[in-house]
């Protein structure tokens, strides 16, 4: 990654990553997800961990945890189990966590990001499904309250190879797999609400002399925004080159690995704890919870849901449509978006200004109301006609914007509401003719600059052109009045 | 087997939160020693061909679908608590040892 004098260093990233499923209720028991409101409110004998309260595996957790396996190019196991890790902690009211140890439901995978030196193949160890615990709150001294709201939830936890070697391409990584996740459907994918936490491990391999070193391993726990993925890393990467320096018995096995938690105000990693001997959670299979076997039929019918991805999304839109990369990916960011798009070019809008109006117009509109813009409500057809009216210059690009927003919330077709708002542009050169009349008449100093003035001709051509446009309330069409404006100067010049 | 000794004992209480003295710690290593040699008379079978059993039932794939159902009332939830905050139950504070999903 770097090289001192007499060094080499390179960096060595590999990812734990908790993806909060987006499914209705908790993963072993009926008690509702999507909490926040009383603490303790959604519980039941099951998430509270009383005796003798049996879990049941919520089925649509397991088919979201399938369908990200396959989306992620994973064998999928044909059997699984769940195990008890056990610890103490206040949160976890059964003293243990019900995951899957040795059997993950997907293994053997690889993610395909683009970085800035090409296509980069990120391979994918395993992905199982678990549950979360609940949240301590400190903020009574010496005391912790608890609220197991959270408890029971389905996360799946995907892990990767250490095969990441540079902090922004730690970055896109974690960007691109959640684009991958939320697009798949499987979770909310909200970072600020926790619902996809990254856990990167890092160490540095340090050649000199002829000789690697490697560092010990530091797990940064918890980060919940990219930014941090990136800032923990390159401050990881260069602590532990510098403590190398000033020790160079700083080394894996010499040195135990340790968790490490990121401070984003001071932008440092802070030391939490080490990890001197081998954690011991005494896994074993839980008996209340039943094998399960995955069958190929099972799997295809999973298969079955798994849309387009992003990424072969983008590139046939760029082939078909002759769109940019960076226009198809604003538009294949979200699914429901794209999928609006791609149903408005089916019923005959024009491409290019669909295109036009998707990232200027609706998606203002979308971010004013701080929704997609598949969530503003408007139906493709009425997006088609849109974009055929103005591409015909039945309407002009200003009177669109109108339209845009007059379609949210109404059932009435475009054509309808530009006439009814008399924002059908007027094509009649007579009429354009007139409003030019009025423009020149006010604007006799323009005028003059216009024909005689070579050094301001040209933006006092354009400023009459939008007094024409004014005057006439924006139903003037701009081509047929820039056209005649510009046989009008062209006459006054000759009669000098 | 592996040798129940002192210091297994000690790893073990430590783990499942206990704090046995020096005499509990000595006669449980007696009494550790002596089940788990009886179980281990099962290492006299030879298993090799035995697939490992996940579950003692035959069932398999027990699922439910992915429908609320109605939980227990907040109030009902910290009715028992020893000691509670509002809704929340209210425990001595705890410093991070590292546990969480």
């Amino acid at each position: 990654m770097s090289t001192d004098a007499e060094i080499q260093t390179r960096l060595i990233v590999g990812f734990e990553i908790h993806v909060q499923l987006a499914t209705k209720t908790k993963l072993f028991c009926g008690c509702a997800l999507g909490f926040g409101e009383t603490p303790n409110s959604a519980l039941c004998p099951v998430c509270m961990g009383l005796p003798g309260a049996l879990p049941v595996l919520n089925r649509q957790a397991y088919d979201y945890s399938v369908l990200t396996g396959l989306a992620l190019d994973c064998e999928i196991a044909e059997f699984t189990k769940w195990d008890r890790k056990s610890y103490y902690y206040p949160d976890l009211p059964k003293n243990y966590q019900t995951s899957q140890y040795d059997l993950p439901l997907a293994s053997n995978g690889h993610f395909e990001i683009e970085t800035k030196s090409g296509t980069r193949r990120i391979g994918i160890l395993r992905a199982h499904l678990e549950e979360d615990a609940g949240k301590n709150l400190h903020d009574v001294p010496g005391c912790s309250l608890i609220d197991l709201n959270r408890a029971g939830t389905p996360l799946l936890e995907i892990v990767t190879q250490p095969e990441i070697h540079d902090p922004e391409e730690a970055y896109t990584f974690c960007t691109e797999l959640q684009k991958l996740v939320t697009y798949l459907g499987v979770t909310h994918g909200i970072m600020q609400k926790g619902q996809m936490r990254f856990e990167p491990n890092i160490n540095v391999a340090i050649t000199t002399g002829g000789t690697e070193y490697r560092t010990p391993i530091s797990e940064v726990k918890n980060l919940n925004s990219f930014r941090s993925v990136r800032s923990a890393i390159e401050y990881e990467f260069h602590r532990q080159v510098h403590d190398w320096k000033s020790d160079n018995g700083y080394l894996i096995k010499e040195r135990p690995n340790e968790n490490r938690g990121w401070d984003d105000d001071k932008g440092v990693t802070v030391f939490q704890r080490s990890k001197e001997g081998a954690d011991d959670y005494r896994y074993f299979p839980d008996p209340d919870l039943v094998p399960v076997t995955v069958t190929q039929d099972w799997v295809n019918e999973v298969r079955l849901s798994l849309p387009e991805l992003p990424a072969a999304r983008i590139k046939r839109l760029t082939t078909d449509l002759k769109l940019t990369t960076e226009d198809a990916a604003a538009i294949v960011a979200n699914r429901a978006t794209a999928d609006l798009f791609e149903a408005a070019i089916e019923a005959g809008g024009p491409a290019t200004t669909l295109m036009k109006q998707y990232l200027n117009v609706w998606a203002k509109l979308a971010n004013d109301q701080d929704a997609s813009i598949a969530g503003l409500g408007v139906g493709h057809e009425a997006m088609a006609s849109l974009a055929a009216m103005t591409e015909k210059g039945v309407v002009n690009a200003t009177a669109a914007n109108k339209i845009a927003e007059a379609l949210i919330g109404s059932d009435k077709s475009p054509e309808t509401l530009a006439e009814e708002m008399g924002l059908i542009a007027v094509l009649d050169e007579d009429q354009t003719e007139k409003w030019i009349d009025e423009a020149f008449a006010e604007n006799a100093d323009a005028v003059k600059d216009a024909v005689s003035s070579p050094k301001k001709a040209k933006k006092a051509a354009g400023f009459l052109r939008g007094q024409v446009m004014r005057i006439s309330g924006g139903k003037a069409n701009p081509k047929i009045t820039g056209d005649l404006i510009e046989a009008r100067l062209a006459e006054l010049a000759s009669e000098g | 087997m592996a040798e129940i000794d002192e210091s297994l004992v000690r790893h073990v209480a430590t783990l499942a939160r206990l704090k046995p003295d020096d005499a509990e710690v000595a006669s449980m290593t007696r009494e550790l020693t002596r089940i788990v040699g009886y179980i281990d008379c099962l290492n006299e079978l030879d298993t090799d061909s035995v697939e490992p059993m996940a579950h003692p039932l035959a069932l398999r794939n027990v699922f439910r679908a992915d429908e609320v159902r109605a939980s227990i009332s907040a109030e009902e939830a910290v009715g028992n608590a020893p000691e509670r905050e509002r809704t929340f139950f209210k425990v001595p504070k705890v410093l991070d040892t590292g546990g969480g999903a």
